[in-house]
């Protein structure tokens, strides 16, 4: 095989099982901004279970994300040399400020947090529980605000051979930035409000520590309904809007459109076939996706066929991700209605199908996190910085084919070892439930 | 007046040195795991660093990135000339990292024993390793007129380059030992303040040969040496703590012994530092084809606003890191919340 096609298979490999974490800690750590507000303010003693229990999850999921995180770091320079020369001028600048504004804050005040009990004043210690979650967040806007400039790099010009700074406040507010932020933090919230939710679920199933699970349950419950809703629109059709404008080629991809038309329709479903390109078994309304791209239903779009071949992305798996990550949004935002409503009513407690559900959908905000992302990534090719450099352009050229191979195993049994042992674990802590609730306090 | 690539290569040093000066100890607590016994030993070993470790090691993500923002073409030439070198030191420091977390989960000797390994190795494979690198770049790998690497894995392995990992692997233990003189009590502290001594035995014996080969490997890190203050600075201060830092342990005054490692580590950076620049890498195909401070940076633009950067964060970094220290100060005690 050859080396380009292993560097982005080792790319793809460990930026996913990576990108399983954060999501994770973002959403809990600002649902645990809350909790820890409610049992300090309200003296709740549920409230201050929750937090220690849900703490415990969040270290563990933080050493995960912690672990695999360092490796994204460095892989630019080992596998992506060239990729690293021509965009050295701009790349590293938030790569570095993520670390001096977010993640030194996030970490430091993650040992406060969790070690912190009993050593600091509670006004401290829920500081340091905001202070990892501003981190966290922080943290999202500098990686995302790298990854935006590959898809639409702007505050550049090309000169000796590589992208060099012009501005920098271009090249971080790049066309593409915030719109892809608020789509990728609010899909943590949903996934952390999903844990959170579906995590009380299974300790009410279980008839554990009702009183406190019915609190983590409605307060998952809640965020998960307006971060879901919220993710469709506006950050989800704005972000959509966004790739119309910005990159075409993307666009006609994963919206499945292969010849320009006027009055574009929207796929509701299809299955695509690539050579040549056409959809087939297809469900679509007419004039939609002009509307929704461009607010007009007949406004002209262009399809797959205006662009060269070697200058469009892979069309099955970008059609594919993006259709079924919908698919999970719209089940997101229809779930969290049914259980807010039965919430409201006070029938959630004794309809235990849906609290299976909710269980069983724990890992969904995951799997549409990693769809996304697919669809992004994926979506971008065959450029590594769009327009600009391709992806076969960019790689090490020290770096042997065989090299990358063993890098591969070597991370791939890892990643099934410890992503194994992470659910292992989990589920473990899961059964066990919270801590009794004799513990004294610790807070002088 | 600096320009602002020296300051760069100022501040990507003082990144660096606030790397080994924290996770070193982190490091070298994790080698010292290795040969501690007992379960309460074990476990006070951990939590000595478990608050903190995770910030420690954030000094490295941001060293790297900022590496990467300043010079990227040393980021680019050393990160893949150093492929399978990086692999297995990411690998180890992903292990050490879970270890922590995992160790204690779950009740069994068997899972308990294989996390000890993984901690105590997942810290030992990175303090050697990352010697390694460092003793590499101080002695020059081979750069074409590219910038690129025309190494191999096995040539990184040169007895100099191992020279300094053993030397890294024995000056971060001993930090580790000293760091937990200061975190332990009783047995355990008699027995971390002799791994202490002797330790320091070994890292100035090792110091000095390392330096005696440097000097027939690498003579043009010693051209006009003498003549620079800094270089006299650095030195003095090295000589100064390495000859205290034994008087301070036999003395019991554990916190000043802990200083001055912490000056040693410094010391020892700097005055390889020193001996650099205004190299980077230097090149052994042809020392012409070296990356240096001007030939590998960023743009002035980049540079500038990465010192803005800089001086806008770190003050903040530094305040927060010392408030968090100081709540976690004292002797390890095992509570509800620990690992």
């Amino acid at each position: 095989m050859d080396a380009v096609l292993l560097a982005r298979l080792q790319f793809a490999l460990t930026v996913g099982f990576h990108f399983l974490f954060p999501p994770i800690t973002i959403g809990l750590a600002w649902l645990l901004v809350v909790v820890e507000t409610l049992g300090w303010r309200k003296k709740d003693e549920a409230y201050v279970r929750i937090g220690k229990f849900f703490g415990k999850i969040l270290g563990l999921t933080f050493a995960l994300g912690v672990a695999t995180g360092i490796v994204m770091e460095f892989q630019f320079g080992m596998n992506w040399e060239k990729y690293s020369r021509f965009v050295g001028d701009i790349f590293g600048a938030p790569l570095a400020a993520e670390g001096v504004f977010a993640f030194f804050l996030e970490s430091g005040f993650l040992g406060l947090y969790l070690f912190g009990r009993g050593r600091v004043s509670r006004g401290v210690h829920w500081f340091s529980s905001l202070m990892v979650a501003v981190g966290a967040t922080i943290s999202a806007f500098w990686i995302i605000v790298a990854n935006s400039w590959q898809q639409t790099p702007a505050g550049y010009e090309i000169r000796n051979g590589r992208a060099e700074l012009t501005s920098f406040a271009d090249a971080v507010f790049n066309p593409s930035t915030l719109v892809r932020y608020f789509h990728t933090v609010d899909a943590a919230l949903v996934t952390g409000a999903f844990f959170m939710a579906g995590i009380a679920a299974f300790l009410i199933l279980r008839g554990k520590e009702f009183e406190l699970a019915k609190k983590a349950l409605r307060l998952g419950v809640i965020v998960g309904l307006v971060a879901s809703i919220l993710q469709v629109v506006p950050f989800g059709h704005e972000h959509a809007r966004q790739v119309a404008r910005t990159q075409p080629e993307k666009f006609a991809a994963i919206e499945g459109l292969y010849t320009s038309q006027t009055g574009a329709p929207i796929v509701l479903f299809a299955y695509p076939m690539t050579k040549p390109p056409e959809l087939k078994a297809t469900l679509e309304i007419p004039g939609v996706l002009s509307w929704l791209a461009f607010g007009d239903p007949n406004a002209p779009i262009q399809g797959i066929n205006e662009f060269p071949p070697y200058d469009i992305p892979p069309l099955w798996l970008t059609f594919v991700s993006f259709h079924n990550m919908v698919v999970l949004g719209v089940y997101f935002i229809i779930i969290m209605k049914i259980a807010a409503w039965k919430l409201f009513r006070g029938t959630i407690w004794s309809s235990p199908k849906l609290l299976k559900l909710l269980v069983w959908s724990i890992p969904l905000p995951l799997i549409a996190c990693q769809l996304g992302w697919i669809a992004a990534e994926v979506g971008r090719q065959p450029w590594i910085v769009y327009h600009l450099l391709r992806t076969s352009d960019a790689v090490s050229v020290t770096v042997s084919a065989g090299e990358i191979l063993t890098s591969i195993i070597l991370f791939g049994l890892v990643y099934l070892f410890l992503g194994s042992l992470y659910v292992y674990l989990l589920v473990r802590k899961l059964k066990q439930g919270p801590e009794p609730a004799h513990a004294k306090e610790v807070f002088a | 007046m600096m320009d602002l690539n020296s300051i760069w290569f100022l501040l990507i040093g003082v990144l660096l040195t606030g790397y080994a000066i924290l996770d070193g100890f982190d490091l070298g607590v994790g080698a010292l795991h290795l040969f501690t016994r007992g379960e309460a030993d074990r476990r006070t070993l951990i939590n000595a660093i478990a608050p903190v470790w995770d910030g420690n090691e954030v000094w490295l993500l941001t060293g790297g990135g900022a590496l990467f923002a300043a010079f990227p073409a040393v980021y680019a030439t050393v990160f893949s000339g150093f492929y399978l070198a990086l692999v297995l030191l990411l690998l180890a420091l992903i292990f050490r990292a879970v270890a922590m977390e995992f160790r204690g989960k779950v009740d069994s000797p068997g899972w308990r024993t294989f996390w000890d390994w993984s901690f105590g190795l997942g810290s030992a494979l990175p303090a050697l390793l990352l010697g390694v690198a460092f003793g590499n770049i101080l002695r020059g790998i081979p750069i074409d007129a590219a910038g690129t690497f025309t190494g191999s894995f096995f040539g990184l392995l040169n007895p100099y380059a191992v020279l300094i990992g053993l030397l890294s692997l024995t000056l971060f233990s001993m930090h580790g030992a000293t760091y937990l003189t200061v975190k332990t009590d009783g047995d355990l502290r008699k027995q971390m303040t002799g791994y202490a001594s002797r330790l320091w035995m070994a890292f100035i014996l090792l110091y000095i040969i390392a330096t005696a080969y440097s000097l027939l490997e690498a003579p043009f890190l010693f051209r006009d040496l003498l003549g620079n203050p800094i270089f006299w600075v650095f030195f003095i201060l090295f000589l100064a703590a390495g000859l205290l830092h034994p008087v301070a342990l036999k003395g019991e005054k554990f916190f000043r012994a802990f200083l001055l490692s912490c000056i040693m580590v410094a010391g020892t950076i700097g005055l390889s530092a020193v001996s650099l620049f205004p190299l980077l890498v230097p090149s052994i195909t042809d020392l012409a084809y070296s990356l240096t401070i001007y030939n590998a940076s960023s743009t002035q633009g980049t540079l500038s606003v990465m010192l803005i950067i800089a001086l806008i964060g770190m003050p903040f970094v530094i305040a927060y890191t010392w408030f968090i220290y100081r709540a976690f100060k004292g002797k390890v005690i095992l509570g509800p919340d620990s690992y």
